[in-house]
């Protein structure tokens, strides 16, 4: 149980798939400028990569990794499919995300009109095929896989929605013209990851 | 393309114009327009994600550069070629097969002939998939041009990226260890008079403050501002 905490905790804050690794940029840089959206977004990323990474562990487990499809018959044994991995996991993850899109639209149209813009968007954030390529690897184990999935979602809600909220105060701050947007965001989110690096000391 | 539809230049950037007389001058100006003017990175706020990872030293950075820029020209190429075909509505499907299965040559080139560089990079050959730069373009220009056309444009785009890129890991490995490409460029003499390696350079903060600076530079210069 401790592993997995120690696991959680270091993919929130010590290895945060955004300040650390660099996951997910453009959807940070271009959906922050609002608390609300980034909240929204930041929820369904979450969502998304909970669900992603362990099912592409699953798959790349009994499909892709050589050996893997032993299980249909002896001369399957030595089949490594494992450059399929991308396109693979794309794949999944368009597909999740539309089931997701549908399933929320049905149960919960509250949050579907909250969400709704973004859902299709984070086929193409970078954060949730790199959580299934980190997966990958780093060679986690199921349970592993699911923990990572829930810390790395949560880590980047956590760097979005702090940006979100800092982008809400210096809205009215006077910023020399070229550094105004991006600049200043950029310069913001350094001092952020720099912030983020203080919990790098923490061993559990 | 993981942004919404806010940055303006993406939209304006694949205006057709009269594509008679004009030819080579239209044809210099998708290419060169993209290197300054209307840089992917600056600008359009493109392919952040990979400027940022693998810009610690210059070799990933150089590898990646290429990597993007066959993947985008010959993305850009097949996309346009199709482009009459494919049906609206899964478009975005299309593009990601095409995309994915050029990513995974280049992966699978990396590995087989430069296995180091590919271990360095780590995720982020994989991550090409989703670079926007490879999306936006396709969306935004091969989708609505020729083959020629796209193929200039996806060079264009790909070497203001390239462009980028290189200056950002060449500060970086300058600063954070005093070389470049592996070859010592600060002389020992200044390490014995008290020269230290900016640490912070190598680390991801480093990242994040050298692009802001970048970026500040560019739209000075260029005189490009966004409303706050």
């Amino acid at each position: 149980m401790e592993h997995y905490l120690s696991l959680l905790i270091k993919s929130i804050f010590v290895e945060n798939i955004l300040l650390v690794s660099f996951l997910g940029m453009c959807s940070f840089l271009a959906c922050s400028k609002k608390l609300e959206t980034a909240l929204g977004l930041g929820i369904a990323v979450t969502f998304v990569q909970t669900l992603t990474v362990p099912t592409n562990w699953l798959i790349r487990e009994y499909m892709l990794k050589k050996g893997a499809l032993a299980w249909v018959g002896p001369s399957f044994a030595e089949l490594d499919l494992s450059f399929l991995n991308l396109i693979t996991f794309i794949a999944v993850i368009a597909a999740l995300v539309q089931v997701v899109e549908m399933i929320i639209d049905r149960f919960s149209p509250a949050l579907y009109a909250a969400l709704g813009v973004f859902l299709p968007l984070i086929t193409v954030n970078c954060a949730i095929l790199g959580g299934s390529l980190f997966m990958v690897e780093r060679k986690l184990n199921f349970p592993e896989s699911i923990t990572y999935g829930v810390g790395s979602g949560l880590g980047w809600f956590l760097a979005i929605v702090a940006l979100a909220s800092i982008r809400e105060k210096i809205r009215y701050s006077n910023i020399p013209p070229g550094l105004r947007g991006l600049g200043i965001t950029f310069i913001i989110t350094g001092l952020m990851s720099m912030a983020f690096m203080s919990f790098s000391g923490i061993k559990l | 393309m993981s942004q919404p539809a806010t940055t303006t230049p993406v939209e304006e950037a694949p205006k057709p114009k009269a594509p008679v007389v004009t030819f080579t001058k239209k044809e210099r100006k998708i290419l060169t327009d993209p290197l300054w003017d209307n840089n992917p990175i600056t600008l359009q706020i493109l392919g952040i994600c990979s400027a940022l990872a693998v810009t610690v030293q210059m070799n990933t950075a150089l590898v990646m550069s290429l990597g993007v820029i066959f993947v985008v020209s010959l993305s850009n190429v097949l996309i346009s070629m199709i482009r009459n075909y494919i049906p609206d509505s899964i478009r975005i499907i299309v593009y990601m097969a095409v995309i994915a299965s050029l990513v995974i040559v280049v992966d699978q080139f990396l590995q087989a002939y430069l296995f180091e560089l590919s271990l360095a990079l780590s995720v982020f050959v994989g991550l090409i998939i989703t670079n926007c730069i490879v999306m936006g373009r396709a969306e935004a220009f091969a989708s609505k041009n020729p083959v020629w056309p796209s193929f200039l444009d996806g060079i264009g785009n790909t070497l203001g990226y390239s462009v980028v890129l290189l200056i950002v890991a060449s500060v970086r490995e300058i600063l954070g260890k005093g070389t470049w490409f592996g070859i010592h460029l600060i002389p020992d003499r200044l390490y014995d008079l008290g020269y230290m390696n900016n640490g912070l350079m190598v680390l991801s903060p480093g990242a994040f403050l050298i692009v802001g600076l970048l970026v500040w530079s560019q739209r000075s210069i260029s005189g490009y501002a966004e409303e706050a």
